[in-house]
């Protein structure tokens, strides 16, 4: 067990601090990269928990593709640091509000009475630990109890993506594009033609 | 103070030492072999100086590499700069922690063996990203742009192919997944998926014909232009380990892992781990051939493959296999 503390107050504390530069780095591909350090650390507490599935769907679908794409953005993004910096004392009361928001929100949440949830039994920030795998019981809970708000995420997810594809598809004229098929069936009767051309004239 | 716990730590490094000391070593085979085979495509002779039949070229090349300079660019972001060979290396090494060479032969056996792998590729595009950006320069910033959309693209036909062999084994558990071939190795039920995801793993691994993030012709040496000397060999180690890891996922997802084609008896008595080494060198030379072979893709033409080929087809057979499991009834548990 002394392993697992220590391993947990590991990567918590990396999580906490990694968190902290997120805000405070200068650079903001640094603040991206502490961003991602973070989600790794919290992907290791899953595994700590027993949630060894969200752990790594955090893994695959936070750091391996959404912190990719952000990273690319910022990246391409020509910041002016100084700049950047100038509204901090202006935004310091609205982001203190929400962090007082979510802070008292937090506190609700451990405090109040869970025994009107579903699993009246057990309390769920325990982690179950059982023989069946919990990527089995997410897949069993997943497409029984909460099949209805499982298809309404996907069709929220497609509109969403419907939305995005709409507004970023423009056709341009004048862009040159190839036709694969119309490529591929291309031979030499086809993309060869012979013309006798007389000295002195040309085509 | 009771040693158990020094003693679990001492044979857990011991087991990761007989992972990482001999994925090393055949690194740098598997770039001998690379040379030697090219060069029989190209009827050249290759590397034959070093050692005979020039088969300790390989070392020789990482010692003058190290002994070499390490320059690290003015300009450069040199945090980022550092870190960049090192996690690209320590990635194409984390990998190795979950794959099974023979029945137990295996570090760490977790229930999400599967997803594990496809979290560290899908982690390997922020070495190439980070190099890219923190070298400071148009070359490198180019291969890593390329390089970004290249992975993030065709992780998602990967993603699909393992989802298709997930429904015919039902764990996530990589030993499950090769005991789930005993009758037949899925090569041959999910041919079609075999392909795509041999192609896909050839662009996960930057390698020909995908090798556009470091396409010598037009963009000097893609992301890592600026590096040189060890940072240059991590890089390099770090790719080529990359490609054994994915060429073992390909055994163990679609050639059976470590079982014998058939289990008759001069072939069952081979040890696993020999039959996986011999599946996963026919893939690798797999992809040398490939090398020799392809011309470059262009790259509206890599993203039009990844996204209007691969992803629907990848779909479509999503469906197909699992109609097919339930109208049959042959879905596992």
């Amino acid at each position: 067990m002394v392993i697992y503390s220590l391993t947990f107050y590991l990567f918590s504390s990396v999580a906490v601090l990694s968190a902290l530069m997120v805000i405070s780095a200068k650079n903001p591909v640094h603040s991206v990269l502490f961003l991602i350090l973070s989600f790794v650390n919290a992907s290791g507490l899953f595994v700590l928990l027993g949630a060894e599935f969200l752990a790594m769907i955090l893994v695959v679908v936070y750091v391996g593709a959404v912190a990719v794409l952000f990273l690319f953005v910022v990246m391409m993004l020509d910041i002016n640091f100084v700049k950047l910096r100038e509204g901090f004392l202006q935004y310091l009361p609205f982001g203190a509000l929400l962090g007082i928001v979510l802070v008292i929100e937090l506190g609700i949440l451990f405090l109040t009475d869970r025994s009107s949830n579903i699993y009246n039994n057990q309390t769920p920030l325990q982690p179950i630990i059982s023989e069946t795998e919990n990527t089995k019981m997410i897949g069993q809970i997943l497409y029984t109890e909460y099949f209805y708000l499982f298809q309404i995420c996907g069709i929220i997810l497609l509109v969403a993506m419907i939305g995005s594809i709409t507004l970023t598809l423009r056709d341009k004229g004048g862009v040159k594009r190839q036709n694969i098929d119309s490529q591929n069936t291309v031979d030499a009767s086809t993309a060869i033609e012979k013309k006798k051309v007389k000295l002195g004239e040309g085509i | 103070m009771n040693y158990d716990i020094l003693i679990t730590g001492l044979i857990i490094i011991a087991q990761i030492l007989a992972v990482v000391v001999p994925v090393l070593i055949s690194v740098a085979f598997l770039v001998y072999a690379e040379r030697k085979v090219l060069a029989l495509i190209q009827l050249r002779r290759g590397p034959n100086i070093v050692g005979p039949f020039g088969i300790l070229q390989s070392f020789a090349d990482a010692l003058k590499l190290i002994t070499k300079e390490n320059i690290i660019p003015s300009g450069s972001n040199k945090i980022v700069f550092i870190l960049a060979p090192i996690i690209t290396m320590v990635l194409s090494l984390a990998g190795w922690a979950v794959i099974p060479f023979a029945p137990g032969w295996v570090i760490s056996d977790i229930n999400v063996g599967i997803m594990y792998l496809f979290a560290v590729s899908s982690l390997g595009v922020y070495g190439i990203i980070m190099a890219g950006w923190a070298s400071n320069s148009q070359y490198p910033f180019l291969g890593a742009l390329r390089s970004a959309a290249q992975m993030v693209s065709y992780e998602v036909s990967i993603g699909f192919v393992i989802i298709t062999v997930l429904l015919c084994v039902g764990s996530l558990n990589l030993s499950k997944i090769v005991l789930a071939q005993q009758t037949v190795w899925f090569a041959i039920p999910l041919l079609p998926m075999f392909i795509i995801f041999f192609i896909s793993a050839l662009a996960e691994t930057n390698r020909l014909p995908f090798d556009l993030p470091e396409d010598e012709s037009t963009l000097v040496a893609g992301f890592f232009t600026e590096y040189s000397s060890a940072s240059f060999v991590l890089f390099f180690l770090g790719e080529y380990a990359s490609m054994i890891l994915m060429s073992s996922m390909t055994v163990i997802l679609f050639l059976g892992g470590w079982l014998p084609p058939f289990d008759v008896y001069p072939l069952n008595v081979v040890p696993g781990v020999i039959w996986f080494s011999v599946k996963v060198i026919f893939i690798l030379f797999l992809f040398i051939w490939v090398r020799g072979t392809f011309p470059r893709y262009r790259y509206d033409q890599l993203m039009r493959l990844g996204w209007k080929v691969f992803l629907p087809f990848s779909l479509f057979w999503v469906v197909v296999t699992s109609g097919f499991l339930v109208y049959f009834d042959m879905l596992p548990n």
